[in-house]
């Protein structure tokens, strides 16, 4: 507990730890949800683009131990393409139907008796395959004269949208100094340890179809899985499993997996099991984009930036797969950064390539836009020579202008960024370790430092997708706006609570979370809570929103969880202020009773209070609905649609990181070494301190990755080249740098507990700040992650460190 | 040498946690396999099955020894630790208590291994640097976490132990 005898605030230990710690607790390759299960495996194709010429099944189908084989044209005979927000004519279904658009795409699956078996037939599958040019480089695929992936769209750019805010034109002209940078960011993603996995169950009379999986949401999702397997709603049954493997966004990136599995099971009449393999993994999942872009900043001699210009070419992969092109849009509405910066263009390409499809990986959209704007700036400071922290000092939004409406429509709930920005100056020693720097430079070693701020969107307005369309092509489509929270909290009979918060965690500590909220509003203790975190669509509250997305739980989950809790404390105190004959406002929860403010020895138990709810409804207080369980629904405040000038308020809270990173290269060998790295971060109200901390040094290590190592690789034939954990490079313990966190916190208005969302965390920095520490240190601003040793020996080879 | 024909199950006793167990395995049923599917002891966990990730590591007579690069019948007849078999009499281990009050683990998928890593590891070095606790978690995965909390942890089971 805190000083203040509450449980949110304090460093309770997590509610989840001791199942997982001693082997007990269940992931989706552990459940066996019905019995006859076959297990799946699935053909993929070898080649990056080729037109199938011919699938033969005949031996698969008849190896002892095989149930059957589904193609792409059953599954395109037996579900409808799944759309995305933009309209364009792509027919996406979850297996390649007469051509293959990347290497990794699912051609067949079969079922048998177990995974061994399944792996032996694809082996026995034989398709002709014919292939085609494959299209890998993001400025070739633009050419008109480029081989198409989609013939019918007629271009491989499938989604081209420009935006003005003030006026850009007018800044530019200005200027009295315009810095631009061409950049290219990796392809990398977080590779939750635990991989896709599913069970898939149809049901005929009437048609209906169950799905274990761990899938995170978001669950607006579901409905497009109900529209390609031509159900409503309540024959879609999503059930989540206990625990999830880490996610990070990629487990959003398995629905089309969901829907082929459901369709397999349909037509081959058995329940399916599939787990996804890391070889899979790493070639058919997710991703995060890869881009290639260019900035403009628009500066006045003393360091005011005046105008921004985003120009953005993002690689989508294969297919623009549901909730694309969002990853380019969830920070549009707050391109202006932490900045006062009014005048501001973004252009913006989705383009299609022969890789695997892009979608959710932690920071979503937030590395690379961070990158951009934040490699300006401290490459603006350089050409104006103004030192890195004082040029944002002098263009940060005041402490004293919030609620800040930023000009593409974001509102920043609260914040003190310039307080951040000294906390992170004073943890670095930054005058000592500019001294450092002198120093080392005199010696003839490469050392440089480098800066990154951001803020960070918590609890996604699900409107903001809506920006991909015109204002015209919004209007047409009817409204959208929100994100919706939902918990519910039930007493049972015996007086125990369960708490059920429909928010999929892989590892976020939710349940603890959400016990200690629920502890304080009735007066109990977190062990005396249980909580379920995982969804079932059929039985619980949920909607849209609902999922574990856009730091969204401690934003607007959390919000949903107090309510439920309001509601049950004060149905709880209006029984006992009966039977203690007191008015209701005059009976508090502590202790685990409901007792009189002021007499505490005037107490009943809260088991009691609340058992009588079921056991006696006769007793209750007039015109009580007997029993406990409480559903809340939360909208968080102020989530329109976007509007006619493409304005839209993105998400809920903003909280502000301010990253400050040294790093010194060695000459001999392009290794990056980084010496110093500090993190300030401003996460509201600090709801449990341990699992804040967590958060924040797992995101740095995913940035950390980004930034030295992490890429998914492909030749120029389009084959993958980082298909085992031995090729794609996870950072491990002993490359991890060390980190100094400090917190400079203001408290959100815009959640009831002044909580904000914080779980991208550093992920979306740290290859920015150790990217600009690696400008400072080449004297060079034309360097790109990852920070490999033959890149970056390139780098030094070609006479950089003239500083 | 015992010789297996395709596709034909072999019978696999193990003792495991100190109790024995039995099952049947193909001479290409992974240990992995063998201990999840067949013996239902779903603890240990599978990251890659190419012998990166160290999450399926289990100890096999005294070793930690990473359980999908073994063949279940390679192991007929050896005593087995999971990670099952760490909190004895039902409560936590003082590795497994470190962890929960370092906040060691995040999803909790690379956690067995490395515990069972981590436990053996104590045993032969039981009073580690923090370079050598580092060097030995390169041998595991964990995609939460950026590995601060497990090595506090260790460091200090191994402070306290000495
Ligand atoms: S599953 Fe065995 S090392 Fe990864
Ligand atoms: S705790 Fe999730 S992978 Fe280690």
């Amino acid at each position: 507990m805190t000083e203040g005898g509450r449980w949110v605030g304090a460093p309770v230990p997590r509610k989840e730890d001791e199942a997982l710690l001693t082997g007990h607790a269940r992931f989706i390759d552990d459940m066996e949800p019905v019995p006859g299960l076959r297990h799946a495996a699935l053909l993929r194709s070898p080649h990056a683009h080729a037109d199938i010429v011919s699938v033969d099944i005949s031996n698969a189908v008849s190896h002892p131990g095989v149930h059957g084989v589904v193609t792409g044209v059953d599954i395109s005979a037996a579900t409808r393409p799944i759309p995305s927000a933009v309209r364009v004519p792509i027919d996406y279904y979850p297996m390649a139907v007469d051509k293959v658009r990347y290497a990794g795409e699912p051609v067949a699956l079969v079922a048998a008796e177990d995974r061994y078996v399944a792996e032996d037939a694809l082996e026995l599958i034989e398709v002709e395959y014919r292939p085609l040019p494959p299209v890998m480089d993001l400025d070739a695929a633009m050419d008109d004269d480029s081989p198409l992936l989609h013939e019918a769209v007629g271009s491989n750019v499938v989604h081209h949208r420009s935006f003005r805010y003030g006026d850009p034109e007018t800044a530019f002209a200005e200027a009295d100094r315009v810095v631009r940078l061409d950049w290219t960011f990796p392809r990398y993603s977080s590779t939750p340890m635990e991989t896709y996995g599913a069970v898939a169950q149809f049901e005929p009379a009437p048609d209906r179809y169950t799905i274990w999986s761990n899938f995170q949401g978001p669950f607006i999702l579901h409905a497009l899985m109900c529209g390609a397997l031509g159900v409503p709603g309540n024959r879609l049954r999503l059930i989540t499993s206990p625990q999830s493997g880490g996610s990070f966004g990629i487990k959003q990136g398995m629905y089309p997996y969901m829907v082929l599995l459901a369709a397999a099971s349909r037509l081959l009449g058995v329940p399916l099991k599939w787990i996804e393999d890391r070889l899979e993994h790493l070639v058919g999942s997710s991703a995060a984009s890869n881009r290639e872009d260019a900035v403009e900043a628009a500066f006045r001699n003393d360091g005011t930036l005046i105008g921004l210009k985003f120009l953005n070419v993002v690689d989508v992969g294969a297919f623009i797969r549901a909730p694309e092109p969002a990853s380019v849009y969830r920070m549009h509405s707050a391109s202006n950064g932490a900045y006062r910066v009014g005048n501001i263009y973004v252009d913006n390409r989705l383009v299609t390539t022969n890789r695997l499809p892009i979608g959710l990986n932690r920071g979503y959209g937030g590395p690379q836009f961070f990158f951009a704007l934040e490699r300006a700036m401290d490459a603006g400071a350089r050409a104006l020579g103004i030192d890195i922290a004082e040029i944002r000092r002098r263009n940060f939004i005041p402490r004293d202008s919030f609620p800040y409406r930023a000009p593409a429509g974001a509102i920043y709930d609260a914040g003190d960024y310039e307080a951040g920005l000294d906390r992170a100056l004073e943890l670095a020693g930054y005058e000592e370790l500019r001294a450092g720097r002198d120093r080392a430079r005199d010696e003839g070693r490469l050392f440089g430092i480098g800066m990154a701020t951001a803020i960070e969107p918590s609890g996604s307005n699900m409107a903001y997708v809506t920006l991909a369309q015109t204002p015209e092509e919004r209007a047409r489509a009817g409204g959208r706006s929100g994100g919706l929270g939902t918990c519910t909290i039930s007493v049972d009979p015996t007086g125990s609570v369960t708490v059920k918060t429909v928010s999929t965690p892989a590892g976020q500590g939710h349940a603890t979370v959400a016990a200690q909220v629920a502890a304080d509003a009735l007066g109990l203790t977190p062990d005396d809570i249980d909580v379920v975190t995982e969804v079932d669509t059929l039985t619980g509250a949920w909607s849209l929103a609902s999922g574990n997305y856009a730091n969204r739980f401690s934003s607007v989950v959390i919000d949903a969880i107090g309510e439920a809790a309001r509601l049950v404390a004060d149905k709880v105190r209006a029984v006992a202020a009966e039977d203690l004959e007191v008015a209701a406002e005059d009976v508090e929860l502590a202790d685990g009773t409901a007792r009189v403010v002021g007499v505490p020895e005037k107490a009943l138990p809260f088991r009691r209070v609340a058992a009588k709810t079921h056991w006696h409804p006769a007793g209750l207080p007039d015109g009580m609905t007997p029993g406990i369980f409480e559903t809340a629904i939360v909208s968080p405040p102020g989530l329109g649609p976007p509007d006619e000038r493409d304005r839209v308020a993105s998400a809920v809270t903003f909280g502000f990181i301010c990253d400050l990173a040294a790093v010194e290269i060695d000459r001999g060998t392009g290794r990056v070494e980084v010496r110093k790295y500090v993190s300030v971060h401003d996460v509201g109200n600090v709801l449990n301190p341990l699992i804040v901390e967590g958060q924040i040094l797992g995101g740095f290590a995913h940035g950390v990755g980004g930034a030295l190592m992490e890429e998914m690789v492909y030749d120029e034939e389009g084959n993958p080249l980082s298909g085992t954990f031995a090729d794609y490079l996870c950072v491990t313990a002993p490359e991890m740098p060390a980190l100094t966190v400090g917190h400079v916190d203001t408290p959100s208005p815009h959640t009831a507990l002044g909580a904000k969302g914080m779980g991208d965390g550093c992920s979306m920095l740290a290859p920015t700040a150790i990217a600009n520490a690696v400008a400072d240190a080449l004297g060079r601003e034309d360097v790109d992650p990852p920070f490999t040793l033959n890149r970056v020996w390139d780098l030094v080879a070609d006479g950089g460190g003239a500083g | 040498m015992l010789r297996i024909k395709p596709g034909t199950r072999h019978r696999v006793t193990v003792t495991v946690n100190g109790r024995r167990h039995g099952g049947f395995a193909e001479a290409r049923t992974l240990l992995s396999d063998f201990l999840r599917h067949e013996l239902k002891l779903f603890g240990t966990h599978v990251g890659c099955e190419h012998g990166v990730c160290g999450a399926c590591t289990v100890n096999i007579d005294g070793r930690a020894v990473r359980s999908c690069l073994r063949f279940a019948v390679q192991v007929d007849g050896a005593e087995i630790g999971t990670v099952e078999g760490l909190a004895e009499g039902g409560s936590l281990s003082p590795l497994q208590e470190a962890f929960r009050r370092h906040h060691a683990l995040q999803c909790g998928f690379c956690t067995a291994g490395i515990l069972i890593s981590a436990t053996q590891f104590l045993e032969t070095n039981p009073d580690p640097t923090e370079d050598e606790v580092r060097d030995m978690l390169s041998g595991h995965i964990c995609r939460c976490t950026g590995y601060e909390g497990m090595v506090r942890a260790i460091l200090d089971v191994a402070g306290g132990s000495s």
